[in-house]
């Protein structure tokens, strides 16, 4: 019964949807503040329908009614309550509702918190995110519903894949499409002002909070997956450029570009064209995404919905969607004045020279991803893009925009002082360069390039210090004062240190762990031991044990460093869950301070005159949780910047006159 | 960052055997007795497609055909092949679509340039757009240095026909940092 009402919520979605796009549109036409808050109400309903049906599907999973077919598949009674619940977006059908739950809701979100934006563009804009909402709730409906039932109901369901069962990867997808499928609010905004035909500072100033909103969250999603394949997949890795990781990247890259040319476009008035480009490459980009990871066009390790009928759907939608923004941004763009002018150096140019770093970023990413099928259009050979491509391009092309982000925000604007910020950040430079040679002299064996890395990390945050330290006038005036300074700055000041601070402390973690990571795998009898790096690691017991829905072998392995202490008894293990027939690793991490101590228990074997022994690989991953941090520290930049008084009150001027 | 979207997983399970066991270079018994030439073979591994895997280097699949390559492209090494030697081989043998890093020829040319000349055409567009803005707002910065008499009649001129517009641009001026 539960099952029948969801899915007849979402049937009255679609139909609201279809109400939300007509109303709003033609309030916004006819200047109407009734139609236009009719739409805003449809908007809402649209949102609460597709809760309904997103709450009947997880409630279907919750009590495990099998009779539901997409429960039946994914799902277990023996599973744990976390992973019944994660299975509601575990599938196709299941995530596509997620992600039209994130798409209506920032509907809803726009038709309720959007009071200060001028009533004909939230009325467009709702109508475009309207518009948005039927292309998604029609696919779901008619191509991909969650809802069905089983005529034969099984007893007991398939089970979702183990290595799945884990709570980063349950919480991964939420975080995930909040981030991607927000930028969906920012192609709906680009779409209004484009219909209305006026780009400007106040239009960016209300794309910026929900650019910031999308691209954090997305940043944490990421980060989650990432965390996920290092601890999860056993053996330390935490980007393997893959289709699927690239389609997720893409548009974080672009709304990073997004969130940097916005504020030009606020405080200085220049490129609104280019700034509406992207705020609509970005959505385009999250449904590229949609597109490769469902489609199976790309061979993807994730290797799923190999669902060609369902591929070409995504596809025309994504055409519909970017075909008719950039067309329209075709027509309006030699009508989008370019205000503001800059000299070479200038904070502008800085984040020019971003912008254009991060979008050839993005299409290095993309071609690269999109090349195997390229080549195979144009001479049939089939050819291979990984990692080492993208390490060669990808790699230096961003280094290039991190080399100079420190000075970026305190170039002033239109014209900066190159010597006036070198006198501010030789510090800061003097102090990257030294910490880069000591490590080059100090850690065995000797790595330049690493070595750099740690340097530019260095740079980066003592920049984004030095910054700080400008700001409130550090060591300059009374400490008093300073401290006066440092209370009264805007948040968003907090966060851009935030952000850039944490990209530095992303290339610290990325640098060391790739370069000074030590691995060694042995097959150890009970007893046996071996080195790694400065510790020495020895199998001492290996016994069984039943989980709730598998049965496990799980080693102790005691690990002492050369000073015979012990460090950490780990416990990792080696699971089979019967259901499915699969075998998982469950490794086990010691945190050493920045480092992570990593171990995995491989399949037994016979070892050294008859006697079992165990295949046991061990690294030590130095600085690896730095990696994470970074992103975090990222993520939660923006969300201080996204707390700041200016975006919470929005637009000043403009907002008091709207609400007037 | 491994799984992008918990979409259709179910498939991804059909690949489980494969996912499981990585790392599987680090395999003991492959390994060489040369140290530096294991550590080689390392490198190369990096740079060769399991063939018949999803997505992944013979560095990191279990498969028994990435055992196979594995085994390959040691004895390559130990005959004292060089990599690129290895590489040639690999390729006869399987096609460019063994090589995750594709080799650089007139097919994927076009992918090893792009990025290099998309760098290289936003930084022209950049500059362009500079000169543009400089020439344009030469009224604007003309206050830092004397005008010539000629300037001082375009000025008289565009301050004649729309002055509203440099006056505006004019009040937004920053302090000097």
């Amino acid at each position: 019964m539960i099952i029948e009402l969801g899915a007849f919520a979402l049937i009255l979605a679609l139909v609201f949807s279809v109400l939300q796009t007509g109303l709003s549109a033609v309030g916004g036409a006819r200047r109407s503040a009734v139609l236009a808050g009719a739409g805003r109400g449809a908007a809402l309903a649209t949102f609460l329908c597709v809760a309904v049906t997103f709450a009947a599907l997880v409630h279907a999973f919750v009590t495990s009614d099998f009779s539901v077919a997409n429960v039946a598949a994914n799902s277990h009674t023996a599973k744990p309550m976390l992973f019944k619940v994660a299975g509601a977006w575990g599938s196709h059908e299941g995530s596509m509702l997620l992600w039209c739950l994130v798409l209506t809701g920032y509907g809803a979100a726009m038709a309720v918190f959007g009071a200060s934006l001028p009533p004909r563009l939230r009325a467009y804009a709702v109508a475009v995110q309207g518009a948005l909402g039927i292309m998604f709730l029609a696919y779901t409906v008619f191509a991909s519903n969650p809802m069905i039932r089983l005529v034969d109901p099984p007893v007991e369901g398939r089970s979702l894949n183990p290595l799945l069962q884990d709570w980063a990867l349950a919480v991964h997808p939420p975080f995930l499409y909040a981030g991607y499928v927000g930028f969906s609010v920012v192609y709906s905004l680009a779409m209004g002002a484009l219909i209305e035909g006026r780009v400007d500072a106040a239009w960016a100033r209300w794309v910026r909070p929900w650019t910031l909103a999308a691209w954090s969250l997305l940043t944490i999603g990421i980060t989650l997956g990432a965390f996920w394949a290092y601890y999860e997949l056993g053996w330390g890795g935490w980007w393997f450029w893959d289709p699927v990781e690239n389609a997720s990247f893409m548009p974080w890259l672009i709304g990073a570009a997004l969130l940097h040319s916005a504020i030009v476009l606020e405080k200085r008035g220049a490129l609104p064209g280019w700034t509406v480009f992207l705020g609509l490459a970005a959505f385009t980009f999250s449904m590229l995404g949609a597109f490769l990871v469902r489609s199976g066009v790309l061979t993807s390790v994730h290797a799923f919905a190999v669902d060609p009928t369902r591929g070409v759907l995504l596809l025309m939608m994504m055409g519909v969607a970017a075909g008719s923004g950039f067309l329209l941004f075709a027509l309006r763009a030699p009508s989008l004045n370019s205000g503001g002018l800059f000299a070479p150096v200038s904070r502008e140019s800085a984040i020019v020279l971003n912008n254009i770093v991060l979008s050839t970023a993005t299409a290095t990413v993309l071609l690269g991803t999109l090349y195997p099928l390229i080549r195979e259009a144009i001479d049939g050979e089939a050819v291979s893009v990984g990692p080492p491509f993208f390490n060669l391009t990808f790699t230096p092309v961003m280094l290039l925009a991190l080399a100079i982000l420190p000075a970026g925000p305190l170039l002033a604007w239109k014209r900066g002082d190159a010597g006036a910020v070198m006198r501010r950040l030789w510090v800061a430079l003097a102090a990257a360069a030294v910490l880069g040679l000591v490590t080059y002299g100090l850690i065995v064996p000797r790595k330049a390039l690493a070595s750099a890395g740690v340097a530019l990390g260095f740079w980066l945050i003592g920049g984004a210090l030095a910054e700080l330290a400008e700001r409130v006038k550090l060591l300059r005036v009374p400490l008093a004062q300073t401290w006066r300074r440092a209370t009264g700055l805007p948040r968003g000041a907090w966060g851009t240190t935030l952000a850039h601070a944490g990209m530095g402390v992303f290339v610290l973690g990325a640098s060391f762990e790739t370069a000074w990571r030590v691995e060694q795998a042995q097959a150890l009898s009970l007893g046996q031991s071996f080195r790694l790096g400065a510790y020495s690691l020895t199998l001492q017991d290996v016994g069984t044990v039943e989980g709730p829905n598998y049965l496990a072998e799980r080693g102790k392995v005691a690990i002492v460093d050369q000073a015979g202490r012990l460090v950490c008894a780990a416990r990792p293990e080696r699971r089979f869950y019967p259901t499915g027939g699969q075998t998982t690793s469950e490794v086990h991490i010691c945190p050493k301070g920045l480092d992570d101590l990593y171990i995995v228990l491989g399949e037994r074997r016979a070892g050294e005159g008859g006697k079992p022994a165990w295949l046991v690989r061990a690294y030590v991953n130095p600085w690896v949780r730095l990696i994470f941090l970074g992103p975090l520290l990222m993520a939660l930049g923006g969300a201080i910047s996204l707390s700041d008084r200016r975006i919470r009150l929005g637009v000043g001027r403009r907002a008091s006159e709207t609400a007037a | 960052m491994r799984g992008s979207s918990l979409g259709a997983l179910r498939a991804f399970a059909l690949t489980l055997t494969a996912v499981v066991c990585m790392a599987a270079a680090s395999e003991p018994s492959e390994r060489l007795p040369d140290p530096a030439q294991e550590a080689r073979a390392r490198t190369l591994f990096r740079e060769v497609r399991c063939l018949v895997c999803q997505n992944e280097s013979i560095d990191d699949s279990q498969a028994e055909l990435a055992g196979d390559l594995r085994q390959i492209v040691r004895k390559e090494i130990a005959q004292g092949r060089t990599d690129a030697e290895v590489r040639a081989f690999l390729v006869a043998r399987y096609g460019e679509f063994v090589l995750l890093k594709p080799p650089f020829s007139v097919g994927n040319a076009a992918l090893w340039l792009a990025p290099a000349g998309l760098l290289l055409a936003g930084g022209g567009l950049l500059v362009a757009l500079l000169r543009r803005r400089s020439a344009a707002g030469s009224a604007e910065t003309a206050e830092v240095d004397a005008l010539s008499a000629e300037e001082e009649a375009r000025l008289a001129v565009l301050l004649e026909g729309d002055g509203h517009d440099c006056a505006e641009k004019g009040s937004q001026e920053d302090p000097p940092a």
